[in-house]
């Protein structure tokens, strides 16, 4: 070794693109052309109906099939999605939760078609239903359900895919809805903590197999733009997670004890104003993920830069790729031991991390754990309180984000000239035609086959068996991802998650410009309720599948601040729900946040369904990623407003409610 | 919108009209003083509807985070399963900051939206500490003309329950395992002791059993010290424990709270007339303050003289109309 420190080259990461929609046969063929340019693991996204168990045909899957991913409804669709592509070769990444059981079987059956022995299958399902309850809402069933679910497949993979990740331990999402870097820790570990207790309370694995299970445990985590602080934190996990599984579970095999993780880096940070500065965030944060050679991603896959805008292209996705191909292929850093070893800097914020987090994961564990903190919403309340100072200390130019509350001017940019072709749309015949294959694979199937493993399914899920079987078998008869999960309802029920806003204790600045402000929204709304005679009052509803809610939970919180009354029912309400909401409360607006881009099929019908109501003359105001042209044409159907990312000055929306409600009393 | 005849309003109310009822409950919360006769002829309107006599008021009250809003989606559900409709009542605190609030409670229920036998309403308590909300009142007479049982769902313990006594038939107090505090209230005579009382998140059989054991022994220690015994003494408090999230013990709540209803027959027409005397001399109380109440005489005095009107066919807003005018008469003739 010629050069201190200088040593054979690591390998590196996998590289990933998060990615699937429309239809399986598309998605193949994007996942044929990414392998094609290099890409070295898969990892699917799935569309909502089949990550919240429904069918293209329920009433609740309008406007979202094949919207934000590919959707699987049954193995011949799991078949065409791998069609070519040996299941034995690949690494496949399922961002899949709370029907994690059912897609993995999906998956089984159709390796086992293919003529692979399921034990070689390589993967991770991300089966991480804690955070789905706390940020990305795409749970079904009750927590205990739930985690009866996440323990089968691990104990099921752990005993017979022995090279599966069963779980991605999540904390990516905590710190999209608002954690900081301590919270991100403390709620990914107390999760992790929460789930192998539970896989230690199957009595499923003997005690001197247990370290095998901790060793299968991995995280997919954040990484935002304060890339130094972000870097930390990953040093600060290894060394936790080092500490839990050797104190709390006693794993003795070092190996066993690595933190494991992959990365998405941050989405919430990039910004639909001069979206071409993403790219530099993108790579900022991918440094945070890489530079340790000690606490190094496993598997990285990169947004693109005009996320905030809509779905990207295939090029977008390509750029992003490039970026890791760039720093991985072309730059020296993988020629290197550990960068940052003995630094005193880094090593002294890593351990302000390590303690700040420890602590809070023993007050959580104080609490009864990461479920009942999920059930009495002590970590939602937390996270939402979080992600209301981050959004003011935007809003009030302490945190700076450049092109957005600081050095806006900017030259035209020809990236974005032709802004509707800078994003991918989807084809909105998919729905249709989804529906139609649906019905036509429920003729073609063997309906006895059917009725007897859904027979069995239920009967299964009423006692302690492990789930993966039977839904193996069912997945082999061509049961539907929609029965699979009803039938797993009527047994078990559904869960509404607390939303946690409702106690959400957010600072309000007393004095300056901001607090002004503030207490001129609240007088002109005391002085409209005295001419009304009732308090304004202001449903919040996120309509669809879609259960990104920090939006629709920073709107309430802040229409609350200023003075409204506000109906917030939390995520997936249907349209007729919505409406009948509407009617019982007697609200004044109406807001629609949706984030999954089925904004041009649900506006218009709650528009609709409060006209045929009788409450037409209700303003609906509706907020979410909303390309322009889709903005214009529901404005031209009537919505009074249409907010996007770029809205981040919280204070003018809700300045532009009371005007609404204002003029629409003026004219009654 | 434009006003309408309250007398039509009352009819589409009385057949639980979805609209009509929301245009009603927006009518009584209308604080403008030019809204309040209408609000008092409105009510007037709904005093004798066949479905209010018969009907049954169910307070739901206690700490937060006992899981109430999720006990009262799955009671509403049961009762809706055993073909009576349901109206419900949640009141939520205001900011005292911003005099605005998060009505929280619908994001922990799910209900048919096409169900015509059931309707929700939240109200914000719009700042009045520890009580129900300036509307409760009024909105719980307005559903119980609309629907067979109305249930009022507030969050508060040791005061708030004062007020829900003056509202409902039957109070329900709910806590969960290891409510230490409660126990001390009841036990001190602080709170009144309820008709039923209910532990929920009784999802560990033996944590359950132990509370339901500790709730009985502070009962005992209360009557002892002579609390008094809720509303009558010939009615032992059944505990009932509940797991809203796993549906056990609804049915045995829902054959409680019956059972309460039947109980009250001879009285009922008594209670709720108690409590209507209480919320006016509440109403002009808060109105006028000491200095009201003295001035026309002192509580007992208007206690007897609210009976009597009431009787009469007077209702609580429209007496506590008339005694205003009537105090500020007064004021008028004073030098």
């Amino acid at each position: 070794m010629a050069e201190y420190g200088k040593r054979q080259r690591d390998k590196p990461w996998i590289m990933r693109t998060y990615s699937g929609h429309s239809t399986a046969a598309a998605s193949n063929e994007l996942y044929r052309t990414n392998l094609a340019k290099g890409q070295t693991g898969l990892s699917v996204a799935f569309d909502l109906p089949t990550q919240t168990g429904y069918d293209p045909d329920d009433p609740l899957a309008r406007g979202e099939v094949g919207k934000v991913g590919v959707p699987v409804s049954h193995i011949g669709q799991m078949r065409a999605l791998f069609e070519g592509l040996p299941l034995d070769q690949m690494n496949t990444s399922m961002t899949i939760n709370a029907t994690a059981v059912w897609l993995l079987s999906l998956y089984v059956a159709v390796a086992e078609e293919q003529g692979v022995d399921p034990s070689v299958l390589r993967g991770t399902t991300q089966n991480d239903i804690i955070k789905e309850y706390l940020s990305r809402g795409t749970h079904i069933f009750p927590p205990v359900a739930s985690m009866r679910l996440t323990t089968d497949l691990i104990t099921y993979t752990v005993n017979e895919v022995p090279k599966w990740n069963p779980i991605n331990i999540c904390s990516y999402h905590l710190q999209e809805a608002g954690a900081t870097p301590t919270q991100e820790l403390a709620y990914a570990l107390v999760t992790a903590i929460g789930v192998l207790d539970a896989v230690k309370a199957t009595g499923r694995v003997p005690e001197s197999d247990f370290g095998k299970v901790v060793g299968r445990m991995s995280f997919f985590v954040n990484a935002g733009i304060r890339f130094v602080e972000e870097l930390c934190k990953m040093r600060a996990f290894v060394e936790l997670w080092d500490r839990v599984a050797q104190e709390r579970y006693g794993v003795t095999d070092p190996k066993q004890r690595r933190f494991r993780y992959g990365v998405q880096v941050n989405s919430l940070g990039l910004t639909e104003q001069q979206p071409e500065n993403n790219v530099i965030r993108i790579v900022l944060e991918m440094l945070a993920v890489t530079l340790s050679k000690d606490a190094r991603a496993r598997a990285i896959q990169l947004p693109a830069w005009n996320e905030a805008l809509g779905l990207p292209r295939p090029w977008d996705q390509q750029w992003s790729l490039r970026a890791q191909q760039i720093l991985a292929y072309e730059s020296d850093l993988l020629e290197y031991a550990d960068l940052f070893k003995g630094s005193e800097v880094v090593e002294a914020q890593t351990q302000h991390l390590v303690d700040s987090a420890w602590a809070e994961v023993q007050e959580v564990l104080k609490r009864g754990g990461a479920i009942e903190a999920v059930e009495t919403g002590y970590i939602k309340q937390k996270l939402v309180e979080s992600n209301a100072a981050r959004l003011r200390a935007i809003e009030n130019g302490d945190r700076i984000v450049v092109g957005v509350n600081k050095y806006i001017e900017s030259a035209p940019s020809p990236l974005t000239e032709n802004l509707d072709d800078a994003i991918l749309t989807v084809n909105p015949q998919v729905d249709a035609d989804q529906r139609a294959a649906l019905a036509r694979w429920k003729i073609e199937r063997d309906s006895a086959a059917v009725e007897k493993a859904l027979g069995e399914l239920e009967r299964a899920a009423k006692t302690d068996e492990n789930m993966m079987i039977p839904s193996i078998a069912a997945a082999h008869a061509g049961v539907t991802t929609g029965e699979w999960a009803n039938t797993l309802r009527q047994v078990w029920g559904e869960y509404r998650a607390p939303t946690g806003v409702a106690g959400a204790a957010v600072k309000t600045s007393g004095t300056g410009a901001a607090a002004e402000t503030i207490d001129k929204l609240r007088s002109r709304l005391h002085d409209l309720e005295a001419r009304m005679g009732r308090r304004p009052k202001f449903l919040v509803g996120k309509p669809g599948l879609d259960g990104h809610s920090n939006g629709a939970e920073q709107i309430a919180i802040k229409a609350r601040d200023v003075g409204f009354d506000v109906v917030y029912e939390g995520i997936r309400v249907s349209p007729e729900q919505i409406v009948a909401s509407a009617l019982e409360e007697g609200v004044h607006l109406i807001g629609l946040s949706i984030l999954s881009g089925s904004h041009l099929a649900l506006v218009p019908e709650v528009a609709q369904r409060l006209r045929d109501a009788g409450l037409g003359d209700v303003p609906v105001v509706a907020g979410g990623i909303i390309p322009e042209a889709d903005a214009e044409r529901l404005r031209r159907e009537g919505i009074a407003a249409v907010y996007t990312p770029k809205d981040f000055e919280l204070n003018n929306i809700m300045s532009d409610l009371i005007d609404l409600v204002d003029s629409q009393h003026a004219a009654e | 919108m434009p006003p309408s005849d309250p007398g039509d309003d009352a009819q589409h109310v009385m057949s639980a009209d979805k609209a009509a009822v929301s245009r009603a409950l927006n009518l009584v919360e209308d604080r403008r003083p030019e809204s309040h006769a209408r609000v008092a002829e409105l009510l007037a309107a709904l005093k004798d509807a066949p479905k209010a006599a018969g009907g049954h008021r169910v307070g739901l009250t206690g700490p937060p985070g006992v899981g109430k809003s999720t006990l009262t989606s799955v009671l509403a559900r049961s009762v809706r399963q055993r073909g009576r409709t349901v109206g419900v009542v949640a009141v939520d605190p205001s900011s005292i900051r911003s005099g605005g609030s998060l009505l929280g409670d619908r994001a922990r229920m799910s209900f048919d939206p096409s169900d015509a036998g059931l309707f929700v309403r939240s109200l914000p308590t719009a700042g009045e500490v520890g009580g129900l909300a300036y509307a409760a009142n009024s909105a719980v007479r307005v559903l119980a003309a609309a629907y067979d049982m109305v249930v009022i769902e507030t969050t508060g313990v040791g005061q708030s329950e004062i007020d829900i006594v003056h509202v409902a038939d039957t109070v329900t107090l709910v806590i969960q395992p290891g409510s230490g505090d409660v126990l001390q209230f009841l036990k001190a005579g602080i709170m009144e002791i309820p008709d039923i009382l209910v532990v929920n998140k009784a999802d560990h059989e033996e944590l359950a059993r132990r509370a339901v054991a500790d709730l009985r022994g502070a009962l005992r220690t209360a009557h002892a010290a002579g609390a008094s015994g809720g509303q009558d003494a010939d009615w032992e408090p059944p505990i009932i424990a509940t797991s809203a999230t796993k549906g056990t013990g609804i049915d045995e709540l829902i054959d409680a709270l019956d059972r309460h209803r039947r109980h009250l027959e001879a009285t009922l027409a008594a209670r709720r007339r108690q409590g209507e005397v209480r919320w006016a001399l509440d109403l002009f109380s808060r109105k006028h303050g000491e200095h009201g109440v003295s001035t026309l005489g002192g509580v007992a005095a208007l206690k007897a003289r609210a009976e009597r009107d009431l009787d009469a066919g007077e209702t609580p807003l429209s007496l506590c109309e008339r005694l205003s005018r009537e105090y500020v008469e007064t004021l008028g003739k004073t030098p």
